[in-house]
């Protein structure tokens, strides 16, 4: 038999208080422990982030960056990022009525191509009576696509100086000879040019890119302003465009979800609360609100608001999707506070003396709370795309006002030509809601009761 | 079945009775009313016009008129396309936008229950990772955004190709649908892909599955007849309110690729300000969307039979 080292004292009943080591972990709360598991999910964490980076771009962003959003700069219309800024100080413009002598042969450019004035000089052309000058942006190629008729000319005009809204790019020049009857012949001559950002000198004086006592010389280069993220087909800063329209966005996309939740909580917990014939009544008129069409009654929202078409209406936006949205949420709140009516605790509540004022508070809310805060984050989203999707259709934010989506609505009509004008409001449309579509799963997976211990 | 299916049908119809009420009455609380726009006109035309569309009765004459002709299915004559009934503009329009959301929906249905069901059976393996990228991206991209996207590779496509492969605008042939059909239902596609995607891993590790498994069936055999079958379910039950969610996004693809449909029209009548083009396509929109809903409803009750105990 094996000798047992047990001492006399071990055979002592054990004091009822003594702490006994820890088997149990720090006691933590349902929103502590919530937070840890939010922590740990890295692709929540990065979208919290991002919604941070977001709300200090569009709050702090403006002070940082002081360009007025509503600025032309008319030098500089439709450049993406990083386009050249440079412009070079000329004489101010002169009357020009063709040069015969200049140089060449064919169709050529009598002086140097700047966006201040295109001159064009040709050799006639035999059996013209006439002749129509053409500009492209493209190549003319075989299908003769000779682009925008800028004049007709008589067939002793043998020059034209092009005015009409140049831009610092590569521009295809076509002359065609026109017959007697001002039909078009097949003999063509055609001349491409990249041309020259200039400015005068008063010009430049007046936008501040030259000092009021700084001498001009012709020739000397200048740098525009700068826009990092480039300008739109107006000329506006598109930084501080995006960060003015995430005002908007922002705010129908926080302030709509937040309203209609909290009436939808209320209207939920109400009918919970009251059950019977009330919560009978409460919940079939939701369900015909759920039927509504959404989009046909918010653009209808905007006509009974007498918000004429070219007019911001922010408010009737607002108020239509804080009438028609909350009844999924109370719902959904409905359904809680009637599963939460039924739980053992409550009972034990009652029996301990609670009055429903304190079960309201002690129970209920914090136990749908996880809920609650899960619908509103996969809200926000929708109520972005809504507001997007009605600005885009004109419904909206009306033009001077920036926003994300009346800025993709602009962007999309020159999206072949410069896409930049598309693509940042867009990026930063589905960053947004990217990042809080990530956010609310990893919500639900954090605020999941069942999941909790589970680590 | 049969008390079911007449007790949802009298709930649609009082649901329809509701939309047309509330859209009436909104209508009428707008300030000025439809004859009041730019053309000025003398007291006599206006009196004269009035009568016509029977704005000079009061308004619950007006009310009840206008249910009666609703009970009748007519909705009226136009504002603007004077003697132009907005009957004829939902019979035109409307085919139109029902089957390009019918397309929409057989891509996003199909689309949706077969790439959930490949991310469950590859689940957290490469295959899953990029699909469920790609529906988080398709998700969270706004559909005009993926409208013009669509249309610009289109034009690219033509350009590389050298000859038009694909109309980027305009209706008529079975070319000119497939690209908006698939603009149309790819954020419902791709929500789809994410509910099938988690029915489908519920359904992997079932009892059933298992005892399939050792009974030895092949793995195409459980995964047509034990997995799929099963998992389908909670993606018929969505089909309603995504059909709801198509024929509303219908109006952005209608109007970036120039399709003649009901959405579009109804837009232009906003603009416009067509009060009678405006109730007659709100109430035909919720009327057809609530039968939607129980018919997807109904049939889900023969797909499932438990539903229809309960």
């Amino acid at each position: 038999m094996a000798t047992s080292n047990f001492s006399a004292d071990a055979f002592d009943p054990v004091d009822q208080h003594q702490q006994t080591h820890g088997i149990t972990r720090p006691s933590r709360s349902y929103w502590q422990d919530a937070w840890i598991r939010l922590k740990a999910n890295r692709r929540a964490l990065y979208s919290l982030y991002l919604i941070t980076g977001l709300v200090i771009f569009t709050f702090a962003g403006p002070m940082v960056w002081q360009v007025n959003p509503d600025l032309q700069d008319v030098d500089q219309i439709s450049q993406p990022p990083g386009a050249d800024r440079t412009v070079t100080l000329v004489e101010p413009f002169q009357p020009w009525y063709g040069n015969p002598a200049t140089p060449g042969e064919g169709l050529r450019f009598a002086g140097p191509a700047t966006t201040q004035g295109v001159q064009l000089q040709w050799d006639p052309i035999p059996g013209a009576s006439g002749y129509r000058i053409y500009r492209n942006i493209y190549p003319v190629g075989a299908e003769k696509a000779y682009g925008l008729p800028l004049k007709e000319n008589r067939a002793d005009q043998t020059y034209f100086q092009d005015r009409l809204d140049l831009k610092p790019q590569t521009y295809f020049y076509s002359v065609v000879a026109l017959n007697v009857a001002g039909e078009e012949l097949p003999n063509a001559l055609s001349l491409a040019g990249q041309l020259t950002r200039v400015i005068t000198a008063n010009e430049a004086r007046r936008r501040n890119l030259l000092l009021p006592d700084e001498p001009a010389i012709s020739g000397d280069t200048l740098t525009l302003a700068l826009h990092p993220l480039g300008t739109d087909y107006l000329g506006r800063d598109m930084l501080s465009r995006l960060m003015h329209g995430a005002r908007v966005s922002l705010f129908i996309g926080f302030f709509a979800p937040i309203l209609f939740v909290l009436f939808g909580v209320a209207y939920g917990s109400a009918a919970g609360f009251m059950g019977g014939v009330s919560d009978q009544v409460l919940m079939r008129f939701a369900d015909f609100v759920v039927a509504l069409p959404f989009l046909l009654f918010m653009i209808l929202f905007k006509v009974i608001f007498a918000v004429g078409p070219g007019e911001s209406g922010i408010a009737p936006m607002l108020v239509a999707m804080v009438l028609l949205l909350w009844p999924a949420t109370a719902r959904l709140v409905r359904g809680q506070v009637l599963q939460i009516r039924e739980e053992g605790y409550i009972d034990a509540s009652r029996l301990l003396g609670a009055k429903t004022h304190y079960l309201i508070m002690r129970h209920m809310i914090p136990n749908t709370m996880g809920v609650i805060l899960v619908t509103l984050t996969f809200a926000v989203p929708s109520a972005i795309f809504t507001e997007a999707f009605l600005s885009f259709i004109g419904m909206g934010v009306a033009p001077p006002t920036p926003s994300w989506g009346s800025m993709c609505n602009e962007g999309i009509k020159t999206m072949l030509t410069t896409p930049h004008e598309l693509f940042f409001p867009a990026l930063f449309i589905s960053a947004t809601v990217l990042a809080f579509n990530l956010l609310g799963d990893g919500l639900r997976d954090a605020l999941d009761a069942r999941m909790r211990n589970r680590d | 079945m049969t008390r079911y299916i007449l007790k949802r049908l009298l709930q649609g119809i009082l649901t329809v009775w509701f939309i047309a009420t509330a859209t009436f009455f909104a209508m009428h609380a707008v300030p000025g009313d439809p004859l009041s726009g730019d053309k000025a006109m003398t007291e006599r035309i206006r009196a004269n016009l009035e009568a016509k569309y029977g704005l000079d009765k009061p308004l619950m004459t007006q009310y009840g008129i206008y249910l009666k002709n609703i009970a009748q299915g007519d909705f009226g004559i136009s504002f603007t396309q004077e003697n132009r009934k907005v009957n004829d503009i939902i019979r035109e329009h409307f085919p139109v936008s029902a089957t390009l959301g019918i397309l929409a929906i057989l891509f996003a249905g199909v689309g949706g229950i077969l790439w959930g069901a490949l991310t469950a059976l590859y689940r957290n393996r490469l295959p899953d990772t990029i699909i469920m990228f790609l529906v988080i991206l398709g998700i969270s991209v706004p559909s005009f955004v993926v409208a013009a996207l669509g249309q610009l590779s289109m034009v690219n496509l033509n350009t590389f190709a050298g000859f038009s492969i694909l109309p980027i605008g305009g209706w008529g042939t079975i070319w000119h649908m497939i690209v908006p059909s698939m603009v149309l239902g790819l954020s419902t596609m791709a929500y789809l892909t994410r509910l099938m995607r988690s029915s489908m891993l519920e359904i992997i590790n079932s009892d059933f599955v298992r005892t399939a498994k050792a009974k030895g069936l092949p793995a195409t055999r459980i995964f047509s007849q034990h997995q799929l079958r099963n998992a389908i379910l909670p993606v018929i039950t969505v089909l309603g309110p995504s059909i709801a969610a198509i024929t509303t996004g219908g109006f952005v693809v209608e109007i970036i690729f120039a399709i003649p449909g009901l959405g579009r029209y109804f837009v232009e009548a906003v603009q416009q300000l067509d009060y009678t083009v405006i109730m007659g396509t709100t109430v035909f929109y919720g009327a057809f969307l609530v039968f939607m809903v129980i018919l997807v409803d109904i049939l889900y009750g023969y797909v499932d039979p438990r539903v229809r105990v309960s």
